[in-house]
């Protein structure tokens, strides 16, 4: 299979490229993604190739633009939403919550809103406010929805074609932190990296590292400097909800120790959802407290701060010396 | 039955000022020379700014920017008008109506840098802070003028915001508020013909945005914004209606976004130079000086002197800003709360454990 050495950017406008022209119901719409191929320029080149009527830019209005993607999806179309900053989804989650999440159940499965909403999330990309958050749990805590967030390249291609593919409404988080930070080997084809389950990215014995999107960068760092100590098993989590329980317990189980990586704020974080089913199923193997590195409970701070409140190499590390201290 | 008329609407377009500097006497709004000069040397001040701002941002000592040229006087004609007690609602474009309303300028520069000190509007200000999500300043700018009018004062709020704000229910919403309670606020739509690249005929299918009011019951006045003569005729006839209780206005005004969105943003990508070239033709800085000049109000002196005071003044406040000494741990802790949970206090004794590695 041939491959290409991309960025997250690329994987995606290419997983939306081959979708799009796979599947004539495959529509793009949100702000300037058209001409201007976007902000972060994920769309860039898609409405030159598919037209303005699959890549659709919209007047500027969230709640506009999600909800009409509610409406599209329930007659056939597979809207694919881009909002430009997480910050901005709000005046759209009305519409989220209420209808895109439970028309399944409403309608006892008669109707159904298979749609993508991709948004870019994560600090330390020096903007303005509003651009930095991670709001994973704003949507894990929708009953209905489906929460994605890829890592790097790879990732990134294999879950975007496998969220426009279900049939369920996806919140496709985007690390931009990591964006064009990350090169790897993609393939040129078309492929699926099924939702729910996740990764093992490296195995090990001592203790269970669990992270996901724009972390996932620190914590192999963190694991280049304490590998030689600590035979770690690290795990890309990819789907926050519905969460791959599975592979989260049978690796605590192994190893004992566990230590839960996210730069969202620290209470309700997916970190507390973890430390809970740890509790409920494999409290006994346990050696040590299951430690929490994340993000503080504040807003993100502007930019000259931003860093700091991202959880660095220093924190993890930290975490990982206290779990090992046991 | 035969259908017929039952209601019909004009919008009106208010110039005073064409672009060679020649005004209509019968609409000149009644402002002192010493006022005039004020005006021109504000506006050569927010463009000084800008580019300064633009300067910095590519040094990397500051963050995003959103630049004000070609714009100037939408703020100098409101801004000006507002009394202490008024209050104020800006976008992140508003840095000229902050600099006039009296924000310290390394304050402002504080903000673009990326130092959360730089939104603390000094005490007695009404000024609000800067609104990132689009049009959301507007419901809040009504609230305000809703506040006064139970208080029983005789001030007023003022709001800005962008042609692509009027999408936003945020505006549709609010702007009926205001209708239908008869608030003292003023809509301050500044139509630059682009929400970052989509251009004004695709945001609506209306003709003016102005007539966006008339849905509302909102009077409403499009009103050319590169003439500083003609905002501030439109908007003190607006606060003066808000000031004897008659409600709220709308003013569209027409100006143009000479310069990228942002820092962040390219607008070759989605417009032309021959279009940018027409636009820099009706620039406000120039229509006001053929103005002064045809009334001996100008001299080359006269803008040498405004233009080294302005930098001076830049330079100032660019000195103070890197004096300035970085956020300790606590700042982004301590003002979250009124009083601080157990919770913070604990995550800030852990940050503590973990020094700020060094100055950004």
């Amino acid at each position: 299979m041939a491959v290409q050495k991309i960025n997250i950017v690329q994987a995606l406008n290419q997983a939306l490229k081959q979708e799009m022209a796979r599947d004539r119901n495959v529509i793009l719409l949100g702000e300037d993604i058209g001409r201007n191929g976007g902000v972060f320029r994920v769309t860039d080149g898609l409405q030159k190739e598919f037209g303005e009527d699959r890549v659709i830019d919209t007047p500027l209005a969230e709640l506009g633009i999600i909800s009409a993607a509610i409406g599209m999806a329930v007659v056939g179309i597979k809207p694919v939403v881009e909002i430009e900053f997480g910050g901005f989804m709000y005046s759209g989650l009305d519409h989220l919550i209420d209808h895109a999440a439970r028309i399944r159940n409403r309608s006892r499965g008669r109707f159904t809103c298979p749609m993508v909403v991709r948004t870019p999330y994560s600090a330390s990309i020096r903007a303005l406010e509003h651009h930095s958050e991670s709001t994973e749990t704003l949507y894990i805590h929708i009953p209905g929805l489906k929460v994605v967030v890829p890592s790097s390249p790879y990732e990134a291609k294999g879950l975007l074609t496998a969220s426009i593919r279900d049939n369920d409404p996806v919140i496709f988080m985007e690390p931009s932190r990591v964006y064009r930070a990350i090169k790897e080997d993609v393939p040129e084809e078309q492929y699926i990296i099924p939702l729910g389950k996740a990764k093992i990215v490296h195995e090990g014995s001592d203790l269970t590292l669990i992270g996901f999107g724009a972390m996932m960068k620190t914590i192999l760092e963190a694991h280049e400097q304490l590998k030689a100590k600590y035979s770690m098993e690290i795990i890309d989590l990819r789907t926050l909800s519905p969460l791959d329980e599975e592979t989260i317990i049978s690796s605590v189980k192994k190893t004992g120790r566990c230590v839960v990586v996210h730069e969202a704020p620290r209470t309700l974080g997916i970190g507390a959802e973890i430390i809970a089913l740890i509790n409920d199923k494999a409290m006994l193997n346990l050696q040590a407290p299951v430690e929490r590195v994340t993000g503080f409970d504040i807003p993100v701070p502007f930019l000259k701060m931003e860093n700091y409140y991202v959880p660095d190499v220093r924190k993890i590390v930290t975490g990982i010396e206290k779990v090992m201290s046991f | 039955m035969p259908k017929k008329v039952i209601a019909s609407f004009n919008v009106e377009y208010l110039q005073v000022m064409d672009d060679e500097g020649n005004v209509d006497n019968a609409l000149m709004p009644q402002v002192s020379q010493d006022d005039i000069k004020k005006f021109f040397a504000q506006m050569l001040l927010m463009r000084a700014f800008d580019k300064k701002c633009l300067a910095l941002q590519r040094q990397g000592r500051l963050g995003t920017y959103a630049y004000v040229t070609g714009q100037e006087a939408t703020q100098v004609g409101t801004a000006n008008l507002l009394s202490k007690d008024d209050w104020m609602f800006p976008t992140y474009r508003e840095s000229g109506s902050y600099l006039i309303r009296g924000m310290p300028m390394h304050t402002l520069l504080l903000y673009w840098a990326g130092d959360e000190r730089g939104q603390h509007i000094p005490e007695g200000e009404n000024d609000f802070t800067i609104a990132i999500p689009i049009a959301s300043q507007i419901p809040h700018a009504v609230g305000a003028a809703w506040g006064l009018k139970l208080q029983g004062k005789k001030n007023a709020s003022m709001v800005y915001f962008g042609d692509g704000s009027t999408s936003k229910g945020d505006f549709h919403e609010s702007i009926n508020f205001a209708g239908v309670f008869k608030l003292p606020v003023i809509f301050v739509c500044s139509n630059n013909y682009y929400a970052i690249s989509l251009a004004r005929n695709k945001q609506t299918a209306a003709e003016t945005l102005a007539q966006k009011g008339i849905a509302y019951g909102v009077p409403c006045l499009q009103v050319d914004g590169n003439d500083v003569f003609a905002v501030y005729a439109a908007t003190k006839e607006a606060l003066d209606r808000a000031y004897r209780g008659e409600g709220p206005t709308l003013l569209e005004l027409m100006t143009y976004r000479i310069t990228d969105h942002t820092t962040s943003d390219d607008a070759s990508r989605y417009r032309s130079k021959e279009e940018v070239e027409q636009w820099k033709k009706k620039d406000p800085i120039d229509r006001l000086r053929k103005y002064m000049q045809k009334n001996s109000l100008w001299s080359e002196e006269f803008e040498k002197q405004v233009q080294s005071d302005s930098e001076h003044q830049i330079e100032e406040a660019v000195k103070k800003l890197e004096a300035t000494p970085p956020q300790e741990i606590e700042d982004i802790f301590k003002y979250v709360y009124s009083e601080m949970p157990m919770q913070l206090k604990e995550q800030l004794e852990y940050a503590k454990k973990f020094p700020l590695e060094k100055k950004e």
